[in-house]
C-alpha cells in the first residue's frame, strides 16, 4: 500500500471515511516524513502538538463520518505568511522574529474549521519577495527533484509549500501569489497550484506585500484536490475590504465535464524568445493532448504582456513600501538593541530586520511614489496595467481559457541568479500579467525537461472561471500521469 | 534614470532604513539598474487611458463605520518589543 502521506486529499478522505485509515496515523506519517525531509528546509516551524490534537479531534468527528466536514483529518502545511494564533508567523523575515499572532487568518480559520490538521509553517521568500526562496530569513528551501549533485531552487515565493507537497511531507499546502508565487514554484516542483480571481479568498491575516495583487490559493497533487481546498478557502469576509460577495461555489461540480468544444487561446508572446526549448516542447505536447480531448486552438495576442514585469516592479514595490512601513520596532517584531532616538530606532530596526531584497523593493517603492516621480512611474504603470487587463478582455472574446508555460525554464540552481535582481524578476514573465489583471491562473505538471526537471503548464481563465479551469486541468490529469510522478531521491 | 548618491541617501531616509555612507554607491547602482529596466514604460502611449485602481469588475461591499471589537488591550500589546503600563513604549521624543 502507498504510504499515507503520499495520498491525494481525495484518496485520504475516502480512506478516512471508510475506516481504512485514521487521522492520527495519517498525521504521524506526515510528521515522520517531515523529520526525514529536514534537509529540504521546507518546514520552518513544526507544530506536532497542534497537529496531533487536531488529528485526534478529527478522528472523533470521523466516527460519525456522514457529519464530518470536507477536510476532516487532512494534514496540511501552512505558508509562513499566514497568521496562525500562537504559532510563529514571520513571512520569512527576521523583522517578525518571535511574533506570535493573537488571531487566526481567515484562510487557516476556515481550513481548521473544516477539520484540516496543521503540520507546521512553510518556508518562503521574505515577505513573498522572490522567485527562488533564497531571500528567506531561514535559508532557502530545496527542490526535491534532484537530478545530480547540485541543489535546485523550488521556486518562490511559496517554495517551501511546493517542496513539501512534492516530497510528500504533507498532502497539500497553502500558498500566496502576488506575481506568480503559487504557480511558478508549483511548476518547478511538479505539483498543481491555483491562484483564484482577486477577491475570492480573504486576505485577512495574510501578512501584506502588495495588496492589489496578493491572493491566496491552494497547492496540491491534483486539480481535484485544489477544488476540494477551494471549497473551504473561498468566501466573502467582512474583514477584507476587497473580498467579493458571491454565491457559494462548488469547485468540484464540473470536474468530469467533457472538453469537446473548449477553445484554448495560445498567446504568441508566451512562445517567443526567452522560452527554453524543452519547456516549449512539453507545453506543445500538452496542447496536442488537449486537441485529442476535443479542444480547438485559437492563436491570440497579448500585445502589452512584455510590459507586465516592469509595471509590476513599479506597483508592487510602491504598495510594499506603504504596507511594510508598519514594521517600525514599536508594535510588534524586531527592535534594534541600541539607538539614540526614535528616528534612529526606526532606521536601525528596519535596516537590521529586513533582508537585502526587501529593503531594495521598499526603496524602489519609496522612490517611485516620491514627489516629482509619481506621475512618471506610478501613474504611468497604473495606466499600462489597464492596457494589460484590456488585452485579456479582448483575448477572452475569442477563447475560453488561455494556455502557455508557467515559467520560462525548469528549476534553476540555487545561487544561479543571485547577483542580478532584474534577471530574477524575469522568472515571472508569464505569471505576472495575470495578477495585474486580477484573473485566476493555475499551473499543472505537464512532463519533464531535458534535464529531468518538472515543467508546468499554465492555464489562465476569465474572472471567476475557476470551476472551468479545474475541469480543464482535471480532464488532462485523467488522461495523463505527469501529476502523479514523484521525486525518487529526495535531494537531501 | 540614473540615481546618484544623494538621491539614494534621500530615498533611504524617506524609507526609514539606515544605509551606511560607504554602502550608498552600491545602493545607487542597484536602484539605477532596476529603474533603467522600467524606462521602457515611458515609451508607451497612454493618452486617454485611465489608471487602473480597482482590480475586479465588481463593486465592493460597504459596511457601516462602527466599532466591532474592543477591550483587547493585552492582545494588542502582547507582541510589543517594549510595553509599559498599558502603552507601547518608545524612546523619549520630548525633553
Amino acid at each position: 500500500m502507498t504510504n499515507p502521506n503520499e495520498l491525494t486529499i481525495a484518496a485520504a478522505r475516502d480512506a478516512l471515511r471508510a475506516g481504512d485509515l485514521n487521522a492520527v496515523d495519517l498525521t504521524m506519517a506526515c510528521l515522520t516524513a517531515m523529520d526525514a525531509g529536514d534537509g529540504l528546509g521546507a518546514f520552518v516551524h513544526k507544530t506536532p502538538d497542534i497537529a496531533l490534537r487536531q488529528a485526534r479531534a478529527a478522528d472523533e468527528r470521523l466516527t460519525r463520518s456522514e457529519e464530518a466536514p470536507g477536510l476532516c483529518g487532512i494534514p496540511l502545511g501552512i505558508k509562513d505568511l499566514f497568521c496562525t494564533r500562537g504559532v510563529a508567523s514571520q513571512a520569512g523575515s527576521n523583522i517578525l522574529k518571535g511574533f506570535k499572532p493573537e488571531y487566526e487568518s481567515t484562510v487557516t480559520d476556515k481550513l481548521f474549521g473544516a477539520g484540516a490538521v496543521m503540520l507546521g509553517k512553510l518556508n518562503m521568500d521574505e515577505f513573498a519577495m522572490g522567485s527562488s526562496n533564497e531571500t528567506s530569513c531561514y535559508g532557502n528551501a530545496v527542490n526535491p527533484w534532484k537530478v545530480d549533485g547540485r541543489k535546485l531552487t523550488p521556486g518562490g515565493s511559496s517554495g517551501g509549500s511546493a517542496a513539501a507537497v512534492a516530497a510528500d511531507l504533507c498532502l497539500a499546502a497553502t500558498g500566496t501569489d502576488t506575481g506568480g508565487s503559487i504557480r511558478q514554484p508549483a511548476a518547478l516542483c511538479g505539483i498543481s497550484g491555483i491562484k483564484p480571481t482577486y477577491g475570492t479568498v480573504s486576505r485577512y491575516g495574510m501578512i501584506a506585500f502588495a495588496s492589489s495583487l496578493d491572493q491566496a490559493g491552494p497547492m496540491a497533487r491534483s486539480a481535484e484536490d485544489l477544488a476540494l481546498l477551494l471549497n473551504v478557502m473561498t468566501g466573502f469576509d467582512e474583514r477584507d475590504s476587497t473580498s467579493l460577495q458571491r454565491d457559494k461555489e462548488d469547485y468540484t461540480r464540473d470536474l468530469n465535464k467533457p472538453l469537446a468544444g473548449l477553445r484554448i487561446g495560445l498567446p504568441k508572446e508566451f512562445f517567443a524568445e526567452g522560452l527554453a526549448q524543452d519547456v516549449a516542447n512539453r507545453v506543445n505536447e500538452a496542447i496536442a493532448e488537449y486537441k485529442k480531448l476535443g479542444a480547438t486552438i485559437v492563436d491570440i495576442s497579448l500585445p502589452n504582456s512584455k510590459l507586465a514585469v516592469p509595471v509590476y516592479y513599479v506597483l508592487a514595490p510602491a504598495e510594499a513600501s506603504s504596507n511594510l512601513s508598519r514594521f517600525d520596532g514599536v508594535r510588534y517584531g524586531y527592535r534594534a538593541p541600541e539607538y539614540t532616538d526614535l528616528a534612529d530606532m526606526y532606521e536601525k530596526s528596519r535596516a537590521q530586520g529586513f533582508g537585502a531584497e526587501v529593503k531594495r523593493r521598499i526603496m524602489i517603492g519609496t522612490y517611485v511614489l516620491s514627489h516629482g516621480y509619481y506621475d512618471a512611474y506610478y501613474l504611468q504603470a497604473q495606466k499600462i496595467r489597464r492596457l494589460i487587463a484590456q488585452d485579456f478582455a479582448d483575448a477572452f472574446r475569442q477563447c475560453d481559457v488561455i494556455m502557455g508555460p508557467t515559467s520560462p525554464s525548469t528549476a534553476f540552481n540555487l545561487g544561479e541568479k543571485g547577483d542580478d535582481p532584474v534577471q530574477m524578476y524575469l522568472s515571472d514573465i508569464y505569471t505576472i500579467a495575470v495578477n495585474l489583471a486580477g484573473l485566476p491562473g493555475m499551473s499543472i505538471p505537464c512532463g519533464f525537461g531535458g534535464n529531468g526537471r518538472p515543467v508546468g503548464l499554465q492555464i489562465i481563465g476569465n474572472y471567476f472561471a475557476e470551476v472551468q479551469m479545474l475541469n480543464v486541468a482535471h480532464q488532462y490529469q485523467l488522461a495523463t500521469d505527469h501529476h502523479a510522478r514523484t521525486p525518487q531521491n529526495i535531494g537531501l | 534614470m540614473s540615481i546618484d548618491i544623494d538621491t539614494a541617501r534621500k530615498v533611504a531616509k524617506l524609507a526609514r532604513i539606515r544605509v551606511e555612507e560607504a554602502d550608498l554607491p552600491a545602493l545607487a547602482g542597484e536602484l539605477s539598474g532596476i529603474l533603467t529596466f522600467m524606462e521602457q514604460l515611458n515609451e508607451v502611449d497612454v493618452s486617454g487611458i485611465a489608471p487602473m485602481t480597482s482590480v475586479t469588475p465588481m463593486r465592493l461591499k460597504r459596511r457601516p463605520d462602527v466599532v466591532t471589537d474592543g477591550n483587547i488591550q493585552a492582545q494588542i500589546l502582547a507582541n510589543a518589543p517594549d510595553a509599559r503600563e498599558g502603552f507601547f513604549a518608545v524612546p523619549k521624543v520630548v525633553e
